[in-house]
């Protein structure tokens, strides 16, 4: 799980594809292959080993062909150790042959808005794509914003794919729509094939993944990681039998998410011939029982997702049988799972606990008490992800004990609006106070106060994302009654790495003035029910030059602040913004002069688009024009 | 079909009311937007919503988490009539694609009907019409329960139905006379 979401998150953190997307690039037309970054052919073949600064003595180059031959061979040895997109993407950018040199050799293609470019255009460039890394919807599609049906398909990219290359090992999808006929049309079209993971994606069921572990005969990687994946009850296929009888390649297999009764005696048969594996989550109708007997067949795994973590009926389980796996487990870093926790066998997990870097107990409905033996023994935790059950004071628990924390998240197990809400401004501040190496923390609670936000923002200078939601709409400041202002953007005025914010509470457009004056590296900005004019639109899209996904819900904002981004978006990977005050002459406006933007306004119903007033639009940046998979829903100005 | 008894009765008032309120706002499911600009300060809605009245997608935690706290909620916690929403899908047949909605925020049958109404009109010419007898009806609205038998809808108190419905189903008529619905 740690390891999935924080590459999720890097990928997010890293992204910078400003280099497709230079001025120069986007005027020399839609046609262009890329970047006319001045071409300075193969002239640095003189010796001088400038690469062709204009103030050097002239010489007489060798014949073209020759040095371009030369050069690229020396530059496709050399790129091949780049992995880093961003740095490849400026490489490319250099001339025509690094272009040429660059575009052959990555071997990771990854597209950030599965829209913004065609697979036949993406492909052509990098033929020798060996890994697709893709992203549909934007994250308000996980709250239900997005109509079903509205796209991200994974079809057309796979049947690309089939076309240019056979030699497809890899492929890493995040929230697209992904049909058990596209998971077989991969099993089938690709020999190499050997890692597929899924994030939050739906449209697929277990026929497809019983196609997937019968053809993929080299299989190392099948992570399953919250999909939606449902079937008609008749339909349930026993996927896990279907993994080849022999000997396996597997290192990691996650379907947590595959919400179906599973085969126990097929999995752990499959457990006991993959030597390989190392990663392995469960689903929650494997018992502790079960459990136990996976792990003592696979005693050298590193990540475990132990699925209910109670025992089943009828089952007899002994802690102190259940705690010798753990012991036996040597190499465990990473747990999760925890889905129906029995917290009389928490314990077991004590003798893993000093190893651990990463632990998900967002599932596990506990008290601070039964969470404080456990971790005040995680002393070398990084991520923690927890439910507000262990309250302000299992906070102070994680505090105490995990001086080393990265990374922390805060789930409401009553996500409402007016729950009691167990975790408040005073465990943020013992969390400040103790995990001083804060990078990322999401935190869902009722109550709030600045002074709690600012001394987090003191604390933990080093923090990357900061995202607080305040589930009560537009709730101010619980003591003074204030907005919460002043505790946003002291964040924003301290935490000089922060490169992701979402904000919540009652705020006024004095936090977005903030946002835009001291949030120079923000690149997601999220905001819900907050600013009062657009002014505060206008702030942040003419002050964040960083900004590539802004998403916005229910806040006061009109044309005017949309059309104060116009000379930005191509900057931008997307735009959201629902039930704002937008009018559709505002968008058309951005349409119109934005020609390689798509605009797209989406109704509940076709007729909603008939209206004057824009519910919700969704704009990105697109070498291709309006696409034409477009539900009936969907109007593309 | 079932006539409705007193407890069932379709009523659109607010709880704790007896009159029906004015239908301002569409209660389509997406459209609970609506909703929320009552509350925010963006629309000028101006009715107060109820105080429980739920917004689509606030607070922002995925279906799939909030689903999962489901099962547990009624089992172990007493009062927790507020608690997140219950997401089901919806086919119709002959449509292209489903749609899944979100049963907490229904208070009874008919905004249920009238929301697969508004949802699926593009797909049906008739009416989803539920009413016994009724000649212009096409569609039939049935549920599959807890134990994967498929019933109609409208037959129990309304929120027995929530807690046991796994997922709807719009038939056509004529299939449904084949499954020996009670008429």
């Amino acid at each position: 799980m740690a390891r999935v979401e924080e590459a999720g998150d890097r990928d997010e953190n890293k992204e910078e594809e400003t280099s497709w997307w230079s001025p120069e690039a986007v005027e020399g037309g839609r046609g262009g292959e890329g970047p006319s970054g001045g071409s300075r052919g193969g002239g640095g073949g003189g010796g001088d080993g400038d690469g062709g600064r204009p103030d050097t003595q002239p010489q007489p180059p060798p014949p073209p062909p020759y040095s371009d031959q030369v050069l690229e061979n020396v530059l496709e040895n050399v790129l091949q150790f780049l992995v880093c997109r961003r740095d490849r993407n400026a490489a490319s950018l250099v001339c025509r042959s690094w272009y040429r040199s660059e575009a052959q050799t990555r071997r990771e293609l990854f597209v950030g808005n599965c829209y913004a470019v065609s697979p036949a255009r993406a492909l052509r460039r990098f033929c020798g794509a060996r890994a697709l890394v893709l992203k549909g919807r934007p994250r308000f599609a996980d709250f239900n914003l997005f109509p079903l049906g509205w796209g991200a398909r994974f079809s057309p990219w796979i049947s690309a794919m089939a076309s240019a290359s056979p030699w497809l090992e890899r492929v890493c999808l995040k929230r697209m729509t992904v049909s058990d006929a596209d998971l077989a049309f991969l099993a089938r079209s690709f020999p190499s094939f050997c890692d597929l993971t899924l994030i939050c994606c739906d449209g697929f069921g277990t026929p497809g993944l019983a196609v997937i572990a019968e053809l993929c005969r080299n299989l190392r990687v099948l992570d399953l990681i919250e999909n939606d994946v449902e079937d008609e009850d008749e339909e349930v296929v026993d996927w896990i039998s279907r993994f080849p009888e022999t000997t396996t390649s597997l290192e990691s297999l996650s379907f947590e998410c595959v919400n179906c009764p599973v085969n126990f005696s097929a999995l752990e048969a499959l457990v006991a011939r993959s030597p390989s594996l190392r990663r392995l989550r469960v689903n929650q109708n494997v018992s502790l029982g079960q459990l136990r007997r996976l792990m003592v067949r696979a005693p050298h795994l590193t990540h475990l997702g132990t699925g209910s973590f109670r025992s089943g009926i009828d089952e007899d389980l002994n802690a102190t049988d259940l705690e010798q796996a753990f012991l036996a487990s040597k190499s465990l870093i990473c747990l999760s799972g925890f889905r129906e926790v029995a917290p009389e066998y928490l314990l077991a997990v004590l003798p893993v606990c000093a190893n651990l870097v990463s632990l998900n107990l967002s599932y596990a409905v506990i008290t601070a008490e039964q969470l404080k033996p456990v971790m005040l023994e995680c002393h070398n935790l990084r991520t923690f992800w927890v439910l507000d059950t262990v309250g302000d004071e299992g906070l102070r628990t994680v505090a105490k004990a995990c001086k080393n924390l990265h990374e922390l998240r805060v789930f409401p197990f009553e996500a409402t609006e007016d729950s009691e809400g167990s975790v408040s401004d005073a465990g943020l501040v013992a969390i400040s106070n103790g995990c001083r190496k804060l990078r990322s923390i999401l935190f869902f609670c009722q109550r709030m106060t600045n002074a709690a936000v600012v001394t987090m923002s003191k604390n933990c200078p080093d923090l990357v994302v900061f995202r607080l939601c305040i589930m009560g709409r537009h709730r101010p400041d619980h003591v003074t009654g204030e907005s919460m202002d002043e505790g946003f953007g002291a964040i924003v005025m301290n935490c000089k790495k922060l490169t992701r914010l979402a904000v919540s509470g009652l705020l006024t457009d004095k936090v977005f003035e903030y946002i835009a004056t001291y949030g120079k590296l923000v690149r997601t900005l999220s905001v819900a029910f907050a600013g009062n004019t657009d002014l505060s639109l206008k702030y942040v899209l003419e002050g964040c030059h960083r900004l590539q996904k802004l998403e916005i819900r229910d806040s006061p904002f009109g044309d005017a602040g949309l059309l104060s981004g116009i000379h930005h978006y191509y900057n931008m990977r997307f735009l959201w913004m629902s039930s704002c005050k937008l009018s559709l002459n505002g968008c058309k406006e951005v349409a119109q002069r934005m020609p390689n933007l798509v605009v797209e306004v989406i109704g509940d119903r076709p007729k909603d688009l008939d209206s004057d007033t824009v519910e919700k639009l969704y704009l990105y940046r697109s070498l291709e024009g309006p696409r034409d998979d477009a539900p009936p829903f969907v109007s593309i100005l | 079909m079932a006539s409705y008894v007193e407890d069932t009765e379709l009523r659109l008032g607010l709880p704790g009311s007896d009159a029906p309120a004015a239908r301002g706002s569409k209660r389509s499911l997406p459209d609970q937007d609506d909703e929320a600009g009552d509350e925010s300060c963006c629309r000028n809605g101006g009715s107060a919503s109820a105080a429980k009245a739920q917004v689509v997608g606030w607070p922002p935690i995925r279906t799939y988490r909030k689903n999962s706290f489901q099962a547990m909620k009624t089992e172990t916690t007493t009062v927790e009539p507020e608690a997140s929403g219950l997401y089901v899908k919806v086919s119709m047949d002959g449509a292209p694609y489903l749609r899944k909605i979100d049963l907490k925020v229904y208070k009874g049958y008919m905004e249920l009907k009238e929301a697969l109404d508004s949802m699926f009109k593009c797909f049906s010419q008739g009416e989803l019409s539920r009413k016994e007898g009724c000649n212009g009806s096409e569609y039939v609205i049935s549920y599959e329960d807890k134990d994967g038998d498929l019933m109609l809808v409208g037959d129990v108190p309304w929120d027995m139905f929530t807690s046991s419905c796994k997922r709807l189903r719009i038939m056509k008529e004529s299939e449904a006379r084949g499954l020996e619905f009670r008429q």
